[in-house]
C-alpha cells in the first residue's frame, strides 16, 4: 500500500547530497513503497534543504530491521559521549542511558 | 498501423490555472477509440507509469498521465517530486479532481475525439481514480487496488488523506476494481464491503480479486510484480476500456 503515515520534523545539520554538502533543515520520515530498494515496502528517510529545490536532500530507504538497526547505533553512540560535548540537554542524556542501559543484558556481575 | 502512437511530455492547464507536466500517448490514428486519464502512485510521475500510458496508447487510446507533484518538483526528478510533495502534505483531493478534470478535457479536445473518455489509477492513484470519477463527467473508472476509499489510514498522523465513503454516491460510471488477495490495504474484507456499496447504490462494476497477488502487482520493477495477476489485469483493462469507450454509432467519433 500506499501508506500516509508520515513524520515530519526540523532537523538541523549538514549531509552529502548529490555532488555536495548540504544544510540540513527537514526530515521526513515514512515507510512506504521504494524507489531503489528491492523490498516491498521500505523505512524511508528524506533529509532535505527544501530551501535549494527538491533535489537537495540525501534520501535513505531501508528495510525494518535495519532501519532499527541504525536507530541503535545511533542511539548508543550518543549514549556513550559526555552530554557537553554533544550540547545536548543533560536530562534528555541522562534519559537516553537509563533506556539503553535497558535495552542490554547485563555483562557481568553487579 | 493501428498501433502507432506519438508519447511526450506536455504542458497542461491543471487545477487552478496552474501550468503542470503530463506525459502523453496519442494515436497516430486520433483520438476516435476513447482517452484514459492515467493516475500515478505516489512515488510519482516515474518511468513505470510512463509505460502504462505508452501501453494504453499503443492500444489505440489517447492518454495523458498528469504530473501530480509538479508544483512541489517542477522539472525535479520524478522521486525528488514525490518527496516534497509528501513533505509538504501530499496531493490535495481538490487538486487532484482540477487537474485530472483538465486532462479530461484536453483528451475531449483532441482531434477525432469521440468524447469518452476514462481513468485508471494505481495504489494511491486507485483511490483517486474512484474520487475522480464520482467528482466528475466520465464514462469509466478503474481502480488498481486503491486502498482508505472506505476507511482510514491506520494511523491519523500523516498527510491529509481520507477516506472517500461519502462520495461515492455520486459515481456515474462504471467501475472496474482489480486487488490482490493477500493485500492488506485494501484487505479483502475492504474490497467486498466497497462491492457491496456499490452493488446497493446501483454503480455497474466488476471486481476481481487475484489469488497469490498482494498489492501493486502490476508494478514490473518491484518485487510485488506477479506475472499472472498482471497478464489478466492487463486483459481485462483492455477489455473494459474498449467496451466502455467505444464510439457511439452516429456520434462521429
Amino acid at each position: 500500500m500506499c501508506t500516509y503515515t508520515t513524520e515530519r520534523l526540523r532537523v538541523a545539520g549538514s549531509g552529502k547530497g548529490p555532488g555536495e554538502w548540504l544544510r540540513l533543515r527537514t526530515a521526513t520520515v515514512y515507510v512506504d513503497h521504494p524507489v531503489h530498494a528491492m523490498a516491498g515496502h521500505t523505512v524511508n528517510v528524506d533529509l532535505a534543504d527544501p530551501d535549494r529545490g527538491p533535489a537537495a536532500r540525501v534520501a535513505l530507504e531501508l528495510t525494518a530491521g535495519s532501519a532499527l538497526d541504525l536507530v541503535d547505533a545511533i542511539l548508543d553512540a550518543l549514549a556513550g559521549v559526555p552530554a557537553e560535548v554533544v550540547d545536548l540537554d543533560p536530562g534528555r542524556m541522562e534519559g537516553l542511558r537509563a533506556a539503553r542501559r535497558g535495552t542490554r543484558p547485563a555483562v557481568g556481575g553487579p | 498501423m493501428r498501433d502507432a502512437f506519438e508519447s511526450g511530455t506536455m504542458s497542461l492547464t491543471g487545477h487552478g490555472g496552474d501550468q503542470i507536466e503530463a506525459y502523453a500517448a496519442l494515436p497516430a490514428e486520433g483520438a476516435g477509440r476513447g482517452g484514459v486519464v492515467v493516475i500515478h502512485h505516489m512515488p510519482g510521475f516515474d518511468e513505470a507509469t510512463k509505460e502504462i500510458t505508452r501501453k494504453l496508447g499503443s492500444w489505440g487510446f489517447a492518454a495523458v498521465c498528469p504530473n501530480l507533484h509538479h508544483r512541489e518538483g517542477p522539472g525535479a526528478a520524478p522521486d525528488d517530486a514525490a518527496a516534497a510533495s509528501r513533505a509538504a502534505g501530499g496531493v490535495p483531493d481538490d487538486r487532484l479532481v482540477g487537474d485530472v478534470a483538465a486532462a479530461v478535457e484536453h483528451l475531449r479536445g483532441l482531434p477525432g475525439a469521440g468524447g469518452r473518455v476514462a481513468t485508471i489509477g494505481f495504489c494511491s492513484g486507485g483511490r483517486q481514480s474512484v474520487l475522480a470519477a464520482a467528482a466528475l463527467d466520465v464514462d469509466a473508472a478503474v481502480d488498481c487496488y486503491g486502498a482508505f476509499v472506505l476507511e482510514p489510514p491506520p494511523r491519523d498522523r500523516g498527510l491529509a488523506v481520507g477516506p472517500i465513503r461519502d462520495r461515492l454516491r455520486d459515481l456515474r460510471c462504471p467501475v472496474l476494481g482489480l486487488f490482490g488477495a493477500e493485500d492488506r490495504y485494501p484487505s479483502p474484507e475492504e474490497v467486498a464491503e466497497l462491492d457491496r456499496v456499490l452493488t446497493d447504490q446501483g454503480t455497474p462494476h466488476e471486481f476481481h480479486s487475484f489469488e497469490g497477488a498482494g498489492h501493486a502487482f502490476f508494478a514490473v520493477d518491484r518485487p510485488s510484480y506477479r506475472v499472472e495477476a498482471a497478464v489478466e489485469g492487463w486483459r481485462l483493462v483492455r477489455a473494459f476500456l474498449g467496451r466502455h469507450l467505444a464510439p457511439v454509432p452516429g456520434s462521429g467519433g
